[in-house]
């Protein structure tokens, strides 16, 4: 894409250094490149996916300086400095090269959360910040923090399901949360 | 969906800002970016320069003080929704705020930077006109201020000069004796709304309403505030008569069309319904607030409820 011979030789570019899931890099874009697309093309992080281009469908969501922002909204050049996380950086390390699946991730695999997988690298951003600031969400708090993504296949429920799931899992993660929700639906 | 080709200025000082956008005729100010963007994706706006005003120093506070809510050009709609004596001091700013969007959108769009973007289906111009707020804006021939009421022109447009750049907006306190109210409707939770209320109820010293009035959002081509006389001398709980009356007197003002979302007799069945709910609901505030405040024992509690 950043190779084409599209008009680019008289379009000014911009250093931009960018720390992507703890590796530095730096790049020289046009100021017109979206992060979204810094990501994909120039840094080859193909995970973060592009379904709307216009901030609604929340696909391509990522952590920005920790909080989740649109990458389509964003352009790369005004990200300079930023600290990004993208759902390659969900996963934990274990010592194996493709590590660990984060308690998100494995939600989603616990919980049947995706089907085609397009929308899901945004909502597993999305959520791993929502459960960061808030732990032990109820039902509602759950349906809130997913409110914002869009799904074509699952209808939801299971993504929500996840979310719970992954507050579980994570929770037995922490020193004192391994008394979270039962898992299996116990007596509440 | 690409932009088009841009330039791109990251100035550091707010002169080199208005300096950058004073010369250039079709610069343009990137904030959040949360509007701009997706109208550059569009290719609906196509500036030669970007003017990213996110490094100017001293403009993301939120400040609660005795005369309003100063909302800096740099604070996130997350900021303020957030902050605790914004919400104190003017309650109506932090009920719409939860309206707008998404929480990710929240994360960068900016409150001054929805405000000047002068969206009719938004809900901060809306809330700031209600509420008689203004906005502080700069350029190399100084600061002026603009009113709330003078601030949007038309759909989309902001009478900013297109060099100028918004530093503040201020939402004035919420009175003594009064209270207020936010309602929406919309297709999605966080969507744009179909139709929006602000009410702003005023109480006497008797608890019969002083003043009332409502802003609306998404049911004219540009926030419209509306005064409703007709419930002035009312007292709760407010009738069907008095509401009616003032929904009335909205939709005698609102130049209400329909679009893809829902058609204009829709959206004036709209008016009336969130009219009435907003109405009741400042008054009630109202009401609360004044007993709360004059700490007279809570009324009429006995009895059938
Ligand atoms: C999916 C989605 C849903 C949304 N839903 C809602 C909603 O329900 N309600 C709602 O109100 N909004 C909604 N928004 C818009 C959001 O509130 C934006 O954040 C806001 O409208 C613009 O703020 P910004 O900081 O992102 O401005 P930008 O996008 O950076 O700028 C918008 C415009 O204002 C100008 N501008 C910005 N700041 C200044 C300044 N300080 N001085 C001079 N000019 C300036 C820019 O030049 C541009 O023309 C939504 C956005 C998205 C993507
Ligand atoms: S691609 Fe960014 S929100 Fe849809
Ligand atoms: S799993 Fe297919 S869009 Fe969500």
């Amino acid at each position: 894409m950043s190779t084409t011979s599209t008009d680019q030789a008289a379009e000014p570019t911009y250093d931009v250094r960018l720390v992507v899931n703890g590796t530095p890099h730096e790049v020289r874009l046009p100021a017109r490149r979206l992060l979204s697309d810094a990501l994909r093309h120039d840094l080859g992080l193909t995970g973060t996916h592009v379904g709307c281009e216009h901030g609604v469908c929340g696909a391509c969501t990522v952590l920005l300086d920790g909080a989740p922002a649109r990458s389509c909204l964003v352009l790369a050049v005004s990200a300079d400095g930023a600290e990004v996380t993208t759902v390659e950086g969900l996963t934990e390390d274990d010592g194996t090269p493709q590590g660990r699946l984060g308690p998100v991730q494995q939600a989603f695999v616990d919980c049947h959360g995706l089907q085609c997988g397009f929308c899901t690298p945004g909502f597993l951003t999305t959520i791993t910040a929502g459960l960061r600031d808030n732990p032990d969400p109820t039902h509602d708090e759950a349906r809130e923090m997913v409110a914002g993504n869009l799904c074509r296949c699952t209808g939801y429920q299971n993504i929500v399901k996840a979310v719970e799931r992954a507050a579980d899992l994570a929770g037995r993660g922490r020193p004192d949360g391994d008394d979270a929700r039962p898992a299996d639906g116990g007596a509440a | 969906m690409k932009p088009a080709p841009v330039a791109y200025a990251r100035p550091t000082s707010l002169t080199e800002a208005l300096e950058l956008l004073a010369g250039t005729p079709d610069a343009k100010v990137l904030a959040g970016g949360q509007s701009l963007v997706p109208l550059l994706n569009m290719r609906l706006a196509a500036p030669t320069l970007l003017v990213d005003i996110n490094r100017l120093p001293g403009l993301d506070h939120v400040m609660a003080a005795p005369d309003g809510v100063h909302v800096g050009a740099l604070a996130r709609h997350s900021a303020v929704l957030a902050d605790a004596a914004a919400r104190r001091t003017q309650p109506l700013l932090a009920d719409a705020l939860s309206h707008v969007a998404h929480a990710t959108i929240r994360n960068r769009g900016t409150t001054v930077g929805s405000i000047v973007h002068a969206d009719a289906a938004a809900e901060m111009p809306a809330v700031l006109a209600v509420l008689d707020g203004h906005v502080e804006v700069a350029s190399v021939r100084g600061r002026r201020r603009i009113e709330a009421r003078d601030l949007v022109v038309g759909p989309l447009q902001s009478s900013l000069e297109h060099d100028e750049v918004a530093l503040e907006a201020c939402f004035p306190a919420l009175d003594a004796r009064a209270g207020t109210a936010f309602t929406e409707i919309s297709r999605r939770q966080g969507d744009y709304a179909l139709c929006g209320v602000a009410a702003v109820v005023m109480l006497d010293e008797d608890g019969a309403v002083a003043s009332a009035r409502c802003g609306y959002l998404a049911v004219h081509e540009t926030p419209a505030v509306v005064d409703l006389p007709a419930l002035v001398g009312a007292r709760g709980p407010l009738g069907d008569d008095v509401v009616t009356a003032a929904s009335d007197l909205a939709l005698g003002v609102l130049d209400v069309e329909g679009d893809i979302h829902g058609t204009a007799a829709y959206r004036r069945h709209l008016v009336r319904v969130l009219t009435a709910r907003a109405l009741r609901t400042a008054y009630d505030d109202a009401a609360t607030r004044t007993t709360t405040r004059t700490t007279a024992p809570t009324p009429t509690t006995g009895g059938t409820a």
